[in-house]
C-alpha cells in the first residue's frame, strides 16, 4: 500500500492556456542547439570543435571537474558553431541536423544481470545521466556518487504543466526499463510519487522495482522537494537523486536499444499561445518556425518549462534540456497609474491585500510585469504559507545573504533547491530574488565542499 | 495619465545622477512609483508575479487606521468644546480636531520623509514605504497640544536612531512609531502625561468640575489608598455605570487620551481589516490580548487598590492597550517573526503592559515601553523557536 500525503501549504497558481488534447504533431527544425547554461554547477569542456560530426548520443561537452557527467547531442548532424559570450564562456553548441537521425551505438544493456558500475557507465556514456539531478545542490549527478534513495516526480502540478498520460502515453515499456536502472544505481529505494487527485497513468502503474508515494493537495506537490521532505528528509551528508518520470522513456530507450533520443510530447500552453496541445519535438530543437504558427510574439514572453521555474526562451531560441512545456505569457512592461491604491477586483493576489480573492477559480492572463520595487524584508510569516517543509525559510535565504555557511547548514539548506522557493517568490511582496538567492547560496556551499 | 507620465519624464534629467537636483532623485523616484506602478517586468526566478507590493500592504494599514483616526478628531473637538462649556455640533468639534490634528500630520511626514530621503539619497535606495505608515501612527499617539516642533524633534529621532542607523525600513529593531513617542514622553514629560496636556482649552474658562485627567491618571491617583478606601469614591464613581470612564464609554472612545488611541471599537475594527485582509497577524493582537486580560486578571484576584482591583476587560479598554495591540504590536518588522514567537511576543507584550502600568503608575504609558522592551526582545525569542528547529534537525542525523 501507498501513502498519500496532503500538502495543505502552497498555491496553485491558475492560468489561461491549459494544453488542449489535441495532438499537433511531430515539429522539427534545421538547426539544434544544447547548452551548458541548463545544467547549473557545470564547467564544460567541449569534446567537440566546430565542423566536427556527431552521432545522436555522442558526448558534446562534459563537466570539466566530474568527466564522467556528459551531455549528449540529441540528434545526429555537424557542429554548426560554438557560440561564447564574455571571456569566452561557451553559451551553446549549435547542431545542423541530418534529414534522418543516425545514432551513436551505445548497445543494449542486460538489465537482467547488469551491475552497478556497469550501469553507472551506461548512464553515463549514453547522456541520460544528465537527466539525474542530486541533492543537495540540484546540480546534474555524477554516477560516481551512492545516492540514499532515488526519487522519480510523477506529479505535475505547476501552473499549466502538462498532462502526464498523455505525455507518457504508450511508453511503459521503457518507463519500466529506466525504473529497472535505476535501482541498480542505489542500495536505498526508487520511491515514485503519484497525484492522487489525478487519474492514475497507465505508464507509472505496477512498475517493478518502484515504492510508490502519493500526494494530494496543492502545488508544490508536484516538486520533488516537497516529497522528499515528506517521506524521507535529507541530512547532513547525505545524497539523493531526483528524476522527472517525463525522462523515464528517455532513460529506459537508452538502456533497452541503447539510442539517445530525448523526443518528448511537449505541451504548449498560456494566453499567448494561438494553439494549445501537444506537439512531439526533440530536446533542443530551434523554436523559430513554431512561433511564427503558433504563438502569438506581439509583446510576448516564452518560457520552456512554467512561469515557476522555466527558463525564458527567445522567439527564434532552442527548447532547453529536459523541458516539456512551452508557455507564452503576455510581457508586463507598462506602467499602471495608482495599481496600488485601487481596489484590484481582477488583480491576483495570493493573499487578500486585493479584492480578487473574491473569485477563486477565475483563471489568470497574468503577465510579467513585477508590479512593484525590490525591497528588504520587512512581511514575516509569508514564505512559510507555501513551503511546505520543516524549515523557516526567511532565515534561511537570511543565512544565505550573509553567507554564513554553518547556519545555513543548519537551517536546512541541503534540503533545498531554488524552484521549492518559486511560489514563495511569487508571493513576496518585498519582490526578493528568492530562487537566485538559493542558487547562489548553494553555489557558494558547493564550492566551500568541494 | 499622459500629461502626469510627461511630467516625471520631463523631471527626469534634472535630478538624474549628473543632474543637478540629484538630492531629489529619491523624492522624484517616490512619486513616480507612486503615481505609476513601474513596468519593470521579471527578469529571473518566477515569471510572474503578486499584485502585491510595499506600497500596497503600508496603504492597506492607513485604511485600518482611519476610522480611529476620523473619530480621534471629533474627540478632540468634543472634549475641547465640552471642557469651556460651549455647545457644539459634531461637524464644529470635527473641524475642530481637524485642524488641530492636519498641522500635527504634515509636520510628522515631513520631517520623517526629509530624513527618509536624505538616506536614500545617501545609500542610493529608493525611499521606502515604512514610513507612510509610521508617519501617520506618530500624531496618532501624540496629545493634542504637543508644540509642532517637538512632534519634529522626535519624529526625526525616531526615523534616525530608532531605524536609519540599523540600515532602514525592514532593518530596525525598534517600531519607530512608538520610538518616537517614548523620546517623546521622557525628552518633554509635562507635554506628554499629567492633567493638562489631553484636552485642547484654549479660548475660554474650564467649566466647574472639570479635571483633564485621563483614567488611567485617574486611577493612579488611587493607589496609595487600600481597597475600598472611601477617599477613592469619587474616581471609581467614575467608572462605574453612567461615569465619565464607564466600560462603554471607554470601548467607544469617549474619554480623553492622545489623538488616535481611545476609541477601541474603531481600532477593532481597523484590527479585523487588518487580519482579514492578511496584513495585519491575529497571532499577535490575540495572545497580545490574552496577555494583558491574564495580568489585569491576576491583578484584579489579588488586587490590594482600586487600579488592580478593575474589572480585566474595562482595564484593556484604556489607555493606549488596544492601539498597541493592533498598530504597533504588529509591526512585522519589529515583532518576533516566526509563527510560534508570535504567540510569545504577544502574550508577553501586553502581560508586561499591564504591569507596568498598574505597577509603576507614573509610566501611565506602560504599553509603550513594554512593546518596546519586547521589540528587543524579539530576536531573542527568535533564535530559541529557530533553534528548536535546528536541533530537531541535528537529532535526525543521531537517529539516522
Amino acid at each position: 500500500m501507498s501513502q498519500t500525503f496532503k500538502i495543505r501549504k502552497g498555491y496553485d497558481i491558475k492560468l489561461m492556456g491549459r494544453a488542449s488534447s489535441e495532438d499537433l504533431g511531430q515539429y522539427n527544425a534545421p538547426t539544434y542547439a544544447v547548452s551548458p547554461l541548463d545544467f547549473p554547477g557545470i564547467t564544460p569542456k567541449l569534446a567537440v570543435k566546430a565542423g566536427s560530426k556527431v552521432l545522436a548520443g555522442d558526448t558534446l561537452f562534459f563537466d570539466k571537474d566530474r568527466p564522467e557527467v556528459k551531455i549528449c547531442a540529441p540528434v545526429s548532424g555537424e557542429v554548426a558553431e560554438i557560440k561564447r559570450g564574455a571571456k569566452r564562456k561557451i553559451l551553446a553548441v549549435l547542431l545542423l541536423a541530418d534529414s534522418e537521425t543516425s545514432y551513436a551505438k551505445h548497445g543494449a544493456f542486460d538489465l537482467k544481470n547488469g551491475d552497478r558500475n556497469a550501469a553507472a557507465a551506461h548512464f553515463s556514456n549514453t547522456g541520460v545521466g544528465a537527466f539525474i539531478t542530486t541533492r543537495p545542490y540540484g546540480v546534474a549527478a555524477s554516477m560516481n556518487e551512492q545516492p540514499r534513495d532515488i526519487f522519480v516526480n510523477g506529479i505535475q502540478s505547476g501552473p499549466l504543466n502538462g498532462d502526464l498520460a498523455t505525455q507518457l502515453a504508450f511508453k511503459g515499456e521503457a518507463v519500466q526499463a529506466a525504473i529497472s536502472a535505476l535501482t541498480l544505481m542505489t542500495t536505498g529505494k526508487v520511491f515514485v510519487s503519484q497525484d492522487a487527485d489525478l487519474p492514475e497513468v497507465t505508464e507509472l502503474q505496477g512498475l517493478h522495482g518502484a515504492s510508490y508515494i502519493k500526494f494530494s493537495g496543492r502545488h508544490p506537490k508536484g516538486l520533488v522537494g516537497t516529497q522528499i521532505a515528506k517521506v524521507a528528509p535529507i541530512n547532513k551528508g547525505e545524497v539523493v537523486w531526483t528524476v522527472n518520470a517525463i525522462d523515464l522513456p528517455t532513460i529506459g530507450r537508452a538502456f533497452l536499444s541503447g539510442e539517445y533520443a530525448p523526443e518528448y510530447k511537449v505541451a504548449i500552453t498560456g494566453s499567448k499561445s494561438t494553439n494549445t496541445g501537444y506537439m512531439t519535438m526533440i530536446q533542443g530543437v530551434n523554436l523559430k518556425d513554431f512561433t511564427s504558427k503558433h504563438i502569438d510574439s506581439e509583446n510576448t514572453r516564452l518560457i520552456a518549462g512554467d512561469v515557476l521555474t522555466g527558463t525564458q526562451v527567445a522567439s527564434d531560441g532552442f527548447l532547453s534540456f529536459g523541458k516539456a512545456q512551452l508557455t507564452a505569457i503576455p510581457e508586463g512592461n507598462q506602467t499602471e497609474f495608482f495599481g496600488w491604491v485601487l481596489p484590484g477586483f481582477g488583480k491576483f493576489s495570493t493573499n487578500r491585500a486585493f479584492w480578487g480573492w473574491l473569485f477563486p477559480n477565475r483563471e489568470y492572463d497574468l503577465n510579467t510585469n513585477m508590479h512593484g520595487e525590490e525591497r528588504a524584508f520587512v512581511v514575516s510569516g509569508e514564505y512559510e504559507k507555501f513551503i511546505p517543509m520543516d524549515i523557516f525559510p526567511q532565515q534561511l535565504l537570511r543565512s544565505i545573504l550573509i553567507r554564513d555557511i554553518e547556519k545555513m547548514e543548519q537551517l536546512g539548506i541541503y534540503e533545498v533547491v531554488p524552484e521549492d522557493f518559486a511560489i514563495a517568490e511569487v508571493a513576496c511582496t518585498s519582490k526578493l530574488p528568492l530562487q537566485q538567492i538559493v542558487r547562489d547560496g548553494l553555489n557558494d556551499l558547493r564550492k566551500e565542499m568541494m | 495619465m499622459k500629461f502626469v507620465q510627461n511630467i516625471f519624464d520631463k523631471t527626469r534629467p534634472l535630478v538624474e545622477k549628473d543632474g543637478k537636483r540629484n538630492i531629489l532623485y529619491p523624492l522624484h523616484n517616490a512619486l513616480e512609483t507612486m503615481a505609476f506602478v513601474p513596468d519593470h517586468t521579471t527578469h529571473s526566478g518566477a515569471h510572474v508575479r503578486d499584485a502585491i507590493d510595499l506600497k500596497r500592504t503600508m496603504v492597506t494599514v492607513i485604511f485600518a487606521m482611519v476610522p480611529a483616526l476620523l473619530f480621534g478628531m471629533w474627540n478632540i473637538g468634543r472634549l475641547h468644546f465640552a471642557a469651556i462649556g460651549e455647545e457644539a455640533t459634531l461637524f464644529d468639534s470635527f473641524l475642530f480636531g481637524a485642524l488641530k490634528m492636519l498641522p500635527l500630520i504634515t509636520v510628522t511626514y515631513a520631517a520623517g520623509l526629509g530624513v527618509e530621503i536624505f538616506f536614500s539619497w545617501k545609500r542610493n535606495h529608493p525611499v521606502n514605504e515604512g514610513f507612510l505608515v509610521s508617519g501617520l501612527l506618530i500624531p496618532m499617539i501624540m496629545p493634542v497640544d504637543t508644540p509642532l516642533w517637538m512632534v519634529a524633534v522626535s519624529t526625526i529621532f525616531a526615523v534616525l536612531i530608532g531605524k536609519e542607523v540599523f540600515g532602514g525600513t525592514g532593518m530596525n529593531l525598534l517600531n519607530p512609531a512608538l520610538t518616537a513617542r517614548a523620546f517623546a514622553f521622557f525628552a518633554y514629560p509635562t507635554w506628554m502625561s499629567g492633567d493638562q496636556v489631553w484636552v485642547n482649552t484654549t479660548g475660554g474658562e474650564t467649566v466647574d468640575g472639570y479635571s483633564g485627567a485621563t483614567a488611567l491618571g485617574d486611577l493612579a491617583t488611587t493607589t496609595g489608598l487600600g481597597l475600598d478606601d472611601p477617599a477613592t469614591d469619587a474616581v471609581m464613581a467614575q467608572f462605574g455605570v453612567g461615569g465619565d470612564y464607564s466600560l462603554m464609554n471607554a470601548f467607544f472612545g469617549l474619554i480623553p487620551g492622545s489623538i488616535g488611541e481611545t476609541s477601541a471599537f474603531l481600532i477593532l475594527l481597523g484590527g479585523l481589516y487588518l487580519v482579514f485582509k492578511g496584513v495585519g497577524s491575529w497571532k499577535i493582537m490575540l495572545s497580545f490580548f490574552i496577555g494583558g486580560f491574564v495580568m489585569a486578571g491576576i491583578f484584579n484576584l489579588f488586587a490590594v487598590n482600586e487600579f488592580m482591583g478593575l474589572n480585566p476587560l474595562h482595564q484593556l479598554m484604556l489607555g493606549g492597550f488596544m492601539f498597541g495591540m493592533v498598530f504597533m504590536a504588529t509591526d512585522p518588522v519589529s515583532a518576533a517573526q516566526t509563527e510560534t514567537g508570535k504567540y510569545i511576543y504577544g502574550f508577553l507584550a501586553g502581560f508586561f503592559g499591564i504591569m507596568i502600568r498598574v505597577f509603576n503608575p507614573a509610566y501611565p504609558e506602560g504599553i509603550m515601553l513594554a512593546i518596546l522592551f519586547m521589540n528587543v526582545m524579539a530576536p531573542l525569542i527568535d533564535y530559541y523557536v529557530v533553534e528548536a528547529n535546528i536541533k530537531r534537525r541535528a537529532k535526525r542525523i543521531v537517529n539516522a
